[in-house]
């Protein structure tokens, strides 16, 4: 009745979009405080409209009273607010010292589903790993679709604790990972878990997993060159990984939020942003690239996949996915991003996934191997 | 190896949806998601394991096609143009694709006394669409939300869109088992939804798929059925068969899990096309008609109704005044919009597959209802 011709502007509230869950964390003190993520914010915008579950004292999700104040009862976020942690996050130290193993944090992230981040992390992972020096991580921080177990073929694995922590499971002697994949009780078992939940989970695999447990293997023979990598680099104080590659799910949401987060004062070196060509993905990634701005995560570039399609038969191309505002390519012109690559479409390579398969490795020929391998020298060249 | 000492607890709570059954009685009370809700007839969810599986495309495709047929029986949405009512809510709040593939971007909500007014692709206002796009101010601008906010979100939606008497109320899911996916399914306890699945033929997908099925289980929601979307791939130039994904891998699904098969989608070019540029087609076709008014006589029937629908529409609101300016601009671009969507959709290849999809659907939506209503 009010504001007829206005649209609600709840959005308005959103430019400086703060990790909520962490207090004490720099991205949480330098936005703008007005709009702190208190769980009635959203209601709070809207133009006329007081819902009934915004309480008028609210004190905020970083409070010490969240969730205990007088006012906080009966609001529906109550629970959420009280467990919530409070004041400086006591795991950050630990974290920061856990990642000064890392060398390299690379986030790989698109706005659409399935479009094949996880193909393209285990695809990265690999061409890392093909050099015997270079040691490479992947964690997986999808937590309600884990597919990099089954993408790497470790699909049955499940993981060990030692005393230095969990540790993860080894492709190679070079190549290890880390995914909720290993801790489930089936392959199939459903996660349903709010975002509390999952960010829990993303903190204990970079607060508790030890990434260089592989490196004290002992193993035969191998145990020596192993032994001598690990002095050497320590001499020289050199981090034991190399590259940590992180997979998130889709979206700009908690485990987004959290990574970035918790990966504060580590750093992160980049993100890849992956998409398909068609509009409708693209409009996705523009989120993604809004996301990584406003976090100030630096974007390496976007990766075009599933662009063209090769007829195994005719060899003739058509597009399945077309790219109907020109691709990632103008978008990455349109918004001065580096544009990595396209990837085509190749059936094989849903084939290699399920069966845990190097594309790569499998068809060191076809184009879409080619396309992959000079992505990944951009991104070597970029992150180096 | 001493694997004794250590398996890291599994995930402890990986079969309680935390929460669903403790807080749903509270929360599917609220008073005024119920005011809205009970005028709802059916509500489908779409749900899928995996992302970019087409849940957007099969959500937009439903809401479509059942828009454009007769309103089920016993129906009270009070359709003047013998059409159901439908309305497609989108939750995927950090990545809505609906607006774009109904031809609705940069469309805007507006506010009325009675809530937020959806979105109309027709000036018959058959097809009612919210989303989050329509919210942002620019398509660069992204939604940063944790749960909460996004909770509070849907239970917006829920509550204040103005959705009024609907036949069918589609909702449009992200991908995953998380915040989105509970509080929809806290929210509309008690308003008796149902889902329709969505996977790719493809075995990383069916294990994501059987996830899903994990969840409808453990959170009691009855599944209608399965859809196997881009399953084969037609080459143009050769007219071979590619298995682009696999095929037939979620009939098999189907049939083992003991859910209605509902129909196979091949992969289709020209519907991601039509889903891509709705809307730079209606433009351009606008365009074309001003210079064209040939055009038109092909066609003289849709527009006449389209007219006499404005106006009723607009007849039909008067007692909220104000609201009626506000909800001019967005007819008349629906008008123009829908024609070309609606047109070009039902022109599609996928279409008349689609056609037989939305009846088992219908069927199967009705057959859960008359179970509802049965005495035990
Ligand atoms: N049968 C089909 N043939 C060809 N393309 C299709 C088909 N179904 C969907 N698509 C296209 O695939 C892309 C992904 O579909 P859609 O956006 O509907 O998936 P989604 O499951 O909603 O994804 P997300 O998980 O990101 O929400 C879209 O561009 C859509 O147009
Ligand atoms: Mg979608």
């Amino acid at each position: 009745m009010l504001a007829v011709q206005s649209q609600p502007s709840l959005l308005r509230s959103t430019e400086n979009p703060q990790p909520s869950n962490q207090p004490g964390h720099p991205i949480a003190s330098s936005a703008t405080v007005s709009t702190s993520t208190a769980p009635d914010s959203v209601a709070r915008a809207l133009p006329d409209q007081v819902p009934e579950n915004a309480p008028e004292h609210c004190p905020g999700t970083e409070s010490d009273q969240a969730g205990k104040a007088s006012a906080c009862q009966g609001c529906p976020n109550q629970s959420v607010c009280a467990s919530a942690p409070k004041g400086p996050d006591p795991d950050l130290p630990i974290i920061k010292e856990r990642m000064k193993a890392v060398k390299s944090k690379i986030l790989i992230m698109s706005g659409k589903g399935g479009v094949g981040k996880s193909t393209f992390t285990a695809q990265l992972g690999w061409a890392f790993s093909s050099d015997e020096e270079t040691q490479t991580a992947i964690m997986d921080i999808d937590i309600c679709g884990p597919s990099i177990p089954t993408i790497l073929g470790l699909a049955n694995q499940s993981i060990h604790a030692s005393s230095t922590g969990w540790s993860p499971v080894y492709v190679s002697d070079n190549l290890c990972c880390m995914s909720i994949g290993f801790l489930l009780p089936s392959q199939t078992s459903a996660v349903i878990w709010r975002g509390p939940k999952k960010n829990g989970l993303i903190k204990q695999f970079l607060k508790d997993v030890d990434w260089t447990a592989g490196l004290e293997e002992e193993e035969e023979g191998e145990e020596r060159e192993e032994r001598d990598m690990r002095e050497e680099r320590e001499e020289r104080g050199e981090p034991l990984i190399d590259y940590m590659l992180i997979d998130t799910p889709p979206g700009t949401s908690d485990e987004h939020l959290s990574i970035v987060g918790y990966l504060k004062e580590s750093g992160i070196d980049g993100a890849v942003l992956l998409t398909t060509p068609q509009e409708v993905s693209l409009q996705d990634v523009r989120k993604e690239i809004s996301f990584c701005r406003k976090m100030s995560v630096p974007i390496i570039g976007i990766v075009e996949n599933m662009a063209g399609f090769v007829c195994p038969a005719c060899h003739g191309r058509s597009d399945i996915f077309y790219p109907s505002t020109g691709g990632a390519k103008a978008l990455c012109e349109e918004l001065g991003l580096n544009f990595l690559g396209s990837v085509p479409l190749d059936p094989r390579i849903g084939k290699c996934c399920d069966l845990g398969e190097s594309f790569v490795d499998e068809y060191p020929d076809s184009p879409a191997s080619k396309a992959y391998l000079e992505v990944i020298d951009k991104i070597r060249k970029i992150v180096a | 190896m001493s694997s004794a000492n250590t398996t890291p607890t599994p995930i402890p709570g990986s079969a309680a949806p935390s929460g669903i059954t403790a807080s749903a009685s509270h929360l599917g009370a609220d008073p005024k998601i119920t005011r809205r809700l009970t005028r709802v007839k059916h509500i489908i969810l779409v749900l899928s394991g995996k992302g970019g599986v087409g849940k957007s495309s099969v959500s937009a495709q439903l809401a479509l096609s059942l828009s454009s047929q007769p309103p089920p029986e016993g129906s009270t949405s009070n359709s003047t143009n013998g059409k159901a009512k439908v309305g497609i809510l989108d939750i995927d709040l950090t990545g809505p694709s609906i607006p774009r593939m109904l031809g609705l971007d940069g469309e805007n909500v507006r506010q009325s006394s009675d809530g937020w007014v959806p979105v109309f692709t027709d000036a018959q206002q058959n097809l009612a669409v919210m989303s989050v796009g329509f919210l942002l101010r620019s398509k660069n601008d992204s939604v940063v939300w944790r749960g909460p906010k996004k909770n509070a979100m849907i239970k917006q939606f829920l509550g204040d869109v103005r959705w009024g008497d609907l036949d069918y109320l589609i909702i449009d899911t992200p991908p995953g088992t998380s915040d989105e996916h509970i509080s929809a399914l806290e929210y509309l306890n008690g308003f008796h939804p149902s889902a329709v699945m969505v996977t790719t033929p493809q075995a990383v997908s069916l294990a994501d798929n059987l996830r899903s099925l994990d969840f409808t289980r453990k959170t009691g929601l009855p599944v209608l059925g399965l859809i196997e979307n881009m399953s084969g791939y037609m080459c143009p130039h050769c007219q071979e068969c590619t298995n682009v994904w696999g095929k037939g891998g979620g009939e098999a699904l189907a049939q083992r899990e003991g859910i209605r098969f509902l129909g196979r989608i091949p992969i289709d070019p020209g519907l991601v096309r039509l889903l891509d540029d709705a809307r730079e087609e209606a433009v351009r076709k606008e365009a074309g008609e001003v210079t064209k008014a040939s055009d038109d006589s092909s066609n003289p029937r849709i527009e006449g109704e389209d007219q006499e629908g404005a106006k009723e529409g607009r007849a039909a609101k008067k007692e909220e005044e104000e609201d009626v300016s506000a909800t001019i601009p967005t007819a008349t671009t629906g008008t123009a919009l829908s024609r070309t969507t609606v047109q070009r959709y039902f022109d599609s290849q996928t279409f008349p597959i689609f056609q037989s999809i939305t009846e088992k659907i219908k069927e199967e939506v009705e057959r859960f209802k008359q179970q509802l209503q049965a005495p035990r």
